[in-house]
């Protein structure tokens, strides 16, 4: 019973769905549109969960003072700044429980909400995505080593798409005639990046899609229990 | 006015017409008018009467030929439409009425519906020729033969396992998929007595795979080893995320990485963390751009449909199994219809192409 | 002397940051040439009458700005070079802030008299990616009944005219990931027959080039900070994206330094091996 009636609700929601998808007529096309409030509905609700499920692990490794405990706390204490300061005063052209914050808005030259996310948030986020520069000339060195004939297409395809993709790229052919404007880096480079690359995006795609209707079926129909935690 | 309706007659009794008819095949949301007049009108407004029975205008045109689909109606529901024509000597005006009415199938969608049920009558018919104990070759996908290796890795180095379902929330199969896998680790983990460790993104993620976990712990008679807390939430932000994770590897230093779901710029900051500490890594994707990345720092890498079919190889279970050769057979048919196709649009016949590319 | 791989990596870190770094303080004035996809781009707001509605969706947050924001401020100026009107929405939280960001910018440097509620208007963030995009299909009131600052849809000017996702004339989603481009294209597109183009970063582009088809599921892509230059120079302008394309372009340059030399060191190890075991061989 404690796995029937999951069972059963997937494969009513499931083929609900889609039939919805064929069918026009109401109640049919009603239920997609019910169905997809309530997801919205959820899903703002489900992110209460999420801030408890932070609070209660940062706060028990402070509270056990476990290995570098200090950094949990400046976790929990940001989560609390922002939380505080977009609660009274809002943030941008909404207001919080004090108003506006003319006074502190005045002093910063923006809200303390406005102000953090500009100056702080920001700024991290920008920091972890640069991470990425580095991250990709190490992985370059590491793995882009001539070994056989695939490697050496990857090495050469690299080349041509690095050197197309920057503005010298473009130089270093530019020169060429009309004739041999096939060979300008920046069209060699759209060329691949159009035919070859997308193709076989494409493929990984046509056959992710064969894997999505065969995993949505055996979770249908039942077949794939995995989800609910076992295959009993 | 006895102009107006001399001019009305005259229009009327040769082709020139108002017509309003219900788009066929649809939710019962549109209505379909055409007009025919003289060459003469050329000033044409379209209106429509509101519930006020105030005339709202639709549409200008200067075409005495033409047609407009009016949209977003209610079915059942009469509405009431005037076209008004000018031309240097006088003006007309037509009056009709047309009722949208809902269907009980999107005959557009034909294609898509003959395409699901070839697809889904092949993975069904290999689930039954499975049951009957038919011998079905499944090659080796080394990313998931791999699993109890790094598992047992871990348990020798006496480290976790770290496991990252993905960026995606709930609503995106990818995340179902890599929670399916998990359940499959979990329950490996509590047999080697292995700690397992699993940061969310999202809240509902989190509750599932709390409930995944705690139900894989219960299944290997483990119930007293799973920590709630293993599973946990993170951050909803996308580099908020993959640092909190990067910090974890970095702390925690797990001995096997599963990166499996759907990740987007930050995969291969993921990776190249994990990479420098040392951990052996398995990713798997169906977000075609970052699967290079994958490819080059981890160690094993779940391609597209691998990620798909990694629960159904990793249970052993036949009939899962046999539905993994429907994938192999839907492949068939695609490289299939490719041909054919690429034949026809050579051949300038497009009706095959236009059949499976309706505009709906 | 033997460098461990955690030196090495060090190594290239140092190099990479300097070698990205003079660029920005020395600029050296590299052109870019304009590829298809961004024309592409750019003609479709070119086209775009006087009057016409249009929606820029921010769905991106800070950490993709660098690639974005220079894109998001040639769109908002071009479009209202145009005399377009501009609906702004967001499927990721931060954006409605960053849309403001790009608004003040714009109007504080090009155009001072552009009006909140006549020229521009910010419907603000919406939870849900495509669930809200197929909604607005039916209703945008119902799905914004406020803007971002809490006044009512039914009170702002220049969305007297627009009840549904249909009657503006096309989106461009600014996205770093989902929900983003890719639900534009399948709700606003696909289902309801708007326009949809828009920019990426460098990395997501190449994933979005099989919308770009006969069908105009994407018309023209901006993919990463080299298309941004590419559209502020169809502007006739120098902005911010064209100022960091001199360092991009260093860096893909050292990139293939390092290669070269992560080839040359795999050469060698392997001669040197090579010449142990025939040592070993002959001894």
């Amino acid at each position: 019973m404690k796995k029937n009636i999951p069972l059963l609700i997937v494969l009513v929601a499931g083929l609900l769905v889609i039939f919805s998808e064929f069918i026009p007529h109401r109640p049919f096309s009603m239920i997609t549109e019910t169905l997809e409030n309530w997801f919205m509905i959820i899903s703002g609700f489900a992110m209460l969960l999420g801030q408890i499920s932070l609070i209660q692990v940062n706060s028990a490794k402070v509270r056990n003072k476990d290995e570098n405990w200090v950094y949990y706390l400046i976790g929990l204490i940001s989560f609390a700044v922002m939380l505080i300061t977009g609660l009274l005063w809002g943030m941008d052209k909404t207001a919080g429980i004090l108003g506006h914050g003319e006074g502190i808005k005045t002093w910063l030259g923006l809200k303390p909400f406005d102000y953090l996310f500009e100056n702080v948030y920001q700024h991290l986020s920008a920091t972890m995505f640069s991470l990425l520069a580095f991250f990709i000339a190490s992985a370059a060195y590491r793995a882009f080593i001539i070994r056989s004939f695939e490697s050496n297409l990857l090495m050469i395809t690299a080349v041509i798409v690095i050197l197309g993709r920057s503005s010298f790229g473009a130089m270093l052919t530019g020169w060429l005639p009309d004739s041999l404007s096939w060979l300008h880096l920046p069209k060699l480079t759209d060329f691949i990046m159009e035919f070859p690359n997308s193709a076989a995006q494409r493929a990984i795609m046509i056959s992710a899609g064969l894997g999505v209707i065969g995993s949505s079926l055996r979770i249908i129909l039942g077949i794939e229990r995995s989800y609910l935690g076992s295959d009993e | 006015m006895l102009l107006l309706f001399g001019a009305f007659c005259s229009l009327t009794a040769g082709n020139t017409t108002l017509n309003v008819s219900d788009v066929p095949h649809d939710a019962g949301d549109a209505l379909l008018i055409k007009w025919n007049l003289p060459a003469a009108y050329k000033d044409l407004t379209l209106a429509k009467a509101d519930s006020a029975g105030i005339w709202q205008e639709l549409n200008l045109s200067q075409e005495p030929v033409g047609e407009f689909t009016d949209t977003d109606l209610a079915p059942n529901q009469e509405y009431r439409y005037r076209l008004t024509a000018i031309s240097s000597s006088d003006t007309v005006s037509f009056i009709k009425n047309g009722i949208p009415t809902e269907q009980w199938f999107y005959l557009k969608k034909m294609s898509f519906l003959i395409f699901l049920l070839v697809i889904s009558f092949a993975i069904l018919f290999y689930i039954w020729l499975a049951k009957q104990g038919k011998d079905l070759f499944i090659r080796r996908i080394n990313g998931l033969d791999s699993m109890e290796e790094a598992i047992g890795r871990a348990t020798e180095k006496g480290k976790p396992i770290l496991f990252v379902p993905g960026l995606a929330d709930l609503d995106d199969i990818q995340t179902i998929a890599a929670l399916t896998i998990l359940s499959h680790l979990a329950r490996k983990s509590a047999e080697y007595d292995t700690d397992l460790i699993v940061p969310c993104r999202s809240s509902m993620v989190l509750s599932t795979a709390r409930e995944i976990v705690k139900e894989a712990y219960q299944s290997a008679n483990k119930a007293d080893s799973y920590k709630e807390q293993s599973v946990f939430y993170l951050t909803d932000d996308q580099f908020g995320y993959v640092a909190g994770i990067d910090g974890i590897m970095v702390r925690e230093q797990p001995a096997a990485n599963f990166f499996l779901g759907t990740f987007w710029a930050e995969s291969l900051i993921l990776t190249e963390t994990g990479f420098g500490t040392g951990a052996i890594q398995t990713a798997g994707t169906a977000q075609a751009h970052q699967l290079p990345f994958f490819i080059v720092s981890c160690d094993y890498t779940l391609i597209g449909e691998e990620l798909f079919a990694a629960s159904a190889y990793l249970s052993k279970d036949a009939q899962q199994l046999g539905s993994l050769k429907g994938h192999d057979f839907g492949k068939l048919l695609i490289i299939l219809l490719i041909l054919i196709g690429v034949v026809m649009e050579i051949s300038g016949l497009h009706w095959f192409t236009n059949f499976f590319s309706p505009e709906l | 002397m033997k460098l461990t791989p955690l030196v090495e990596r060090r190594i290239i870190y140092i190099v990479l940051f300097v070698a990205v770094m003079l660029p920005l303080i020395f600029p050296i004035g590299w052109r870019t040439e304009v590829s298809t996809h961004a024309r592409m781009a750019y003609d479709l707001i070119d086209k775009t009458h006087a009057g016409k509605v249009v929606i820029i969706s921010f769905d991106y947050d800070p950490s993709t700005m660098t690639e974005l924001h220079p894109m998001a401020l040639s769109m908002i100026e071009h479009a209202w070079s145009k005399g377009q009107k501009i609906i702004v929405t967001a499927l990721w939280p931060q954006g409605p802030q960053l849309a403001d960001e790009a608004f003040e910018q714009i109007k504080k440097t090009k155009f001072p008299n552009k009006v909140y509620g006549e020229d521009y208007v910010n419907l603000g963030y919406k939870v849900g990616g495509m669930v809200s995009i197929q909604a607005m299909g039916r209703s945008m009131q119902e799905v914004f009944p406020e803007d971002s600052s809490g006044l009512k849809y039914e009170d702002i000017p220049m969305l007297k005219n627009i009840t549904t996702l249909k009657d503006v004339a096309y989106v461009s989603s600014l996205s770093a990931g989902d929900p983003g481009m890719k639900n534009w294209i399948m709700g606003a597109h696909d289902m309801f027959g708007v326009a949809v183009t828009g920019g990426t970063t460098a990395i997501s582009a190449p994933g979005f080039i099989p919308y770009i088809n006969s069908q105009n599921q994407l018309v023209g892509l901006l993919g990463g900070l080299k298309a941004a230059s590419e559209y502020e120079s169809l502007m006739g302008v120098v902005g911010p994206a064209s100022v960091k394309m001199d360092a991009q372009s260093v860096a893909h340059l050292l990139i293939l330094v390092f290669i070269a030399i992560g080839n040359i060191k795999v050469l060698v190890a392997k001669r040197k091996k090579s010449q142990q075991e025939q040592e070993v061989t002959n001894g």
